[in-house]
């Protein structure tokens, strides 16, 4: 522990520049994996506890699909829509099945495809840690701002990030399908007796959560190393976002993500072992106080 | 009104007790033995945590913070203060009561899942400062140079066939009280208070204290889990205070059923094999370990003694 590593760092413009930028794409992508989260959470009432898994899913596909076609925004949108169809894959013939059983069972099914596709993964891309390299058109002499160094695909992610995070808010709040899946989440039964056909609203959830996971996975490709078993930490952290941003709520998994990022980044240079801790501390404060989150609805 | 059924719950314990003596007499083979004394562990382990999910209604996702907590406490106390065996246990007993007191008080309060990922945030507060405390702990490396045994009761807890005699009694005991307190007019309210906890407080039970007391035991029963666990490995590791150690013990109760009371520890035994017969059989353990649970989970529906007791009640109830 280095804490006084920490305030040399603050003190200084450069530090404070370079780890910001690095908090903030740690908290785009979890972001984008926690929405979807939140979104499945907040419409049907289910944890879905094999999100990491689709990350890093999305990840795997973008590699393989940037190999192929050597274009990195066709590997990003495959690896979005790939991971979307396996989604309702997933949703319709298993998740579908233990709706409305107790949490554990749900649990046990993600559980179990959590272990398998990461076998899967080690089957079909090798258990050796993976990279997809910087695709060409990023390679160039990074930005330098008040001293710090800012890749420039950084920016791109975070540009990336702040898009889709627009027309995720878009969707929800202007268009009929963002209405009807609002309207789902406040009260299903009321929906479906409206001549809604629920049963689709939730799989298009899943296709929604599935897709910003799978474009998260792309767009860490080639700043992450990729491995099986990659899913896990980062659903870990999703987890820590969505509680305490509020589960359900998708602003709140903004902040919660923006906040977690540079808690890591900062973290990192002060107390790295006790990063970990700080961030189960926070989410068990925000239970404690405010178990709906920081921006989360009061439970009716 | 006196617990229910004990003298055949006695009867029962007695049978387990002479199998287990009988055992090493028929079988003679080492990895039996490790089996018994991990099965002892978990089974312990689990079936502490199904006071909380099947009779409290608790799910908890923290559970391990008390197995690897009463392990390090126990280990501990024998490395750094060279106690007897049994002055270990009371200490990891007291530590793990006390750690179960302060966490349960303010993780009772919340309901379903805000209690799940409550009690997990604290299991990972604990495994975190177990890794960073490396001075006491010896952190992510775990306590090395393992733990002195001395003897206890003309036991050497060193040579695996005393300890499993003492694994293997001692889990026979933990479950035997587990079960008279599940039966007692406690257990009782407990489940009472997991079905109906408003009826429960109109009937001027305190909820809260209810849960707290359940939340309690389950501690201490986990913790001499990670007693025998700490004793098999002869030292303690993080890992055992992490989630997926938590993870395991959901698993396994799950597999095995969670509402008959023997249901953990058929979970432990079915989830050790499989692990076992999936390890040395393919390198894709995860593949065959998730075809396995999905099946169960898909399939079943349900651990597999939840299952036999759901088709039982319901020919008895066609054929009367």
């Amino acid at each position: 522990m280095d804490i006084n590593a920490l305030f040399e760092c603050l003190a200084s413009a450069s530090c404070v520049v370079t780890q910001a930028s690095t908090g903030l794409i740690v908290g785009a992508l979890l972001f984008l994996v926690a929405a979807g989260l939140t979104l499945i959470f907040g419409v049907l009432k289910v944890i879905n506890f094999a999100h990491g898994s689709f990350y890093m899913l999305g990840a795997y596909v973008a590699l393989t699909a940037y190999r192929t076609t050597e274009s990195y925004l066709i590997a990003t949108l495959a690896a979005g829509l790939g991971v979307a169809f396996f989604a309702v894959v997933f949703e319709r013939f298993f998740m579908r099945k233990v709706y409305g059983t107790d949490v554990l069972m749900q649990l046990l099914v993600c559980y179990a495809f959590i272990l398998i596709l990461d076998d899967a993964v080690k089957i079909i891309w090798g258990a050796e840690f993976q990279s997809l390299g910087m695709p060409e058109a990023f390679q160039r002499p990074p930005l330098m701002i008040g001293g710090g160094i800012i890749p420039v695909f950084y920016l791109y992610l975070m540009l990336a990030a702040a898009l889709i995070a627009a027309l995720l808010w878009f969707v929800l709040t202007k268009t009929r399908l963002g209405k009807v899946v609002r309207a789902a989440a406040h009260n299903p039964t009321m929906t479906s007796l409206l001549g809604i056909n629920t049963s689709l609203v939730y799989a298009a959830v899943f296709a929604l959560g599935g897709l910003l996971a799978g474009l998260a996975g792309g767009l860490a490709a080639p700043v992450r190393s990729m491995s099986p078993g990659m899913g896990f930490s980062i659903l870990i952290e999703s987890f820590i976002v969505t509680v305490i941003g509020g589960m359900g709520s998708v602003s709140g998994a903004l902040l919660g993500a923006l906040l977690i990022g540079m808690l890591r980044s900062f973290g990192s240079i002060g107390f790295p072992l006790f990063v970990e801790g700080i961030m189960f501390l926070g989410m068990g404060l925000v239970l404690i106080l405010k178990p709906s989150g920081l921006l989360g609805k009061e439970p009716r | 009104m006196k617990p229910q059924g004990m003298r055949r719950d006695l009867l029962w314990a007695l049978i387990a007790l002479l199998l287990i003596g009988l055992l090493p007499v028929l079988v003679k083979s080492p990895i039996v033995i490790d089996f018994v004394i991990r099965l002892a562990a978990f089974g312990i382990f689990a079936t502490s945590l199904n006071l909380l999910v099947g009779y409290g209604g608790m799910v908890s996702f923290g559970h391990a913070m008390f197995f690897g907590g009463g392990a390090y406490a126990f280990a501990l106390a024998l490395q750094k203060l060279s106690w007897s065996i049994p002055a270990a246990m009371l200490v990891a007993i007291v530590f793990s009561a006390l750690l179960a007191f302060v966490v349960g008080a303010i993780c009772v309060r919340l309901k379903e899942i805000y209690f799940s990922f409550l009690s997990l945030a604290f299991q990972m507060l604990l495994h975190s400062i177990i890794i960073t405390w490396t001075s006491l702990t010896g952190g992510d490396q775990g306590l090395m140079g393992g733990i002195p045994r001395p003897p206890i009761l003309g036991l050497n807890l060193a040579d695996p066939q005393h300890l499993y005699a003492f694994a293997a009694t001692l889990a026979v005991l933990c479950l035997l009280l587990m079960r008279y307190v599940l039966q007692s007019p406690y257990g009782f309210t407990l489940r009472m208070v997991r079905d109906n906890p408003e009826r429960a407080r109109f009937l001027g039970i305190n909820v809260w204290r209810v849960k707290l007391y359940a939340f309690m035991l389950a501690g201490v029963f986990a913790s001499l889990g990670g007693v025998v666990m700490a004793l098999f490995v002869s030292g303690a590791f993080p890992d055992f205070a992490y989630w997926s150690m938590s993870g395991e013990a959901v698993f396994m109760i799950m597999m095995g059923g969670i509402h008959v009371f023997l249901g953990p520890l058929l979970g432990a035994g079915l989830l050790l094999m499989f692990n076992d017969v999936i390890t040395r059989t393919t390198e894709y353990h995860g593949l065959a370990l998730g075809v396995v649970v999905l099946l169960f989970a898909l399939g079943f529906r349900k651990g597999v003694l939840d299952f036999v007791l759901q088709q039982w009640q319901r020919r008895s109830a066609s054929s009367s």
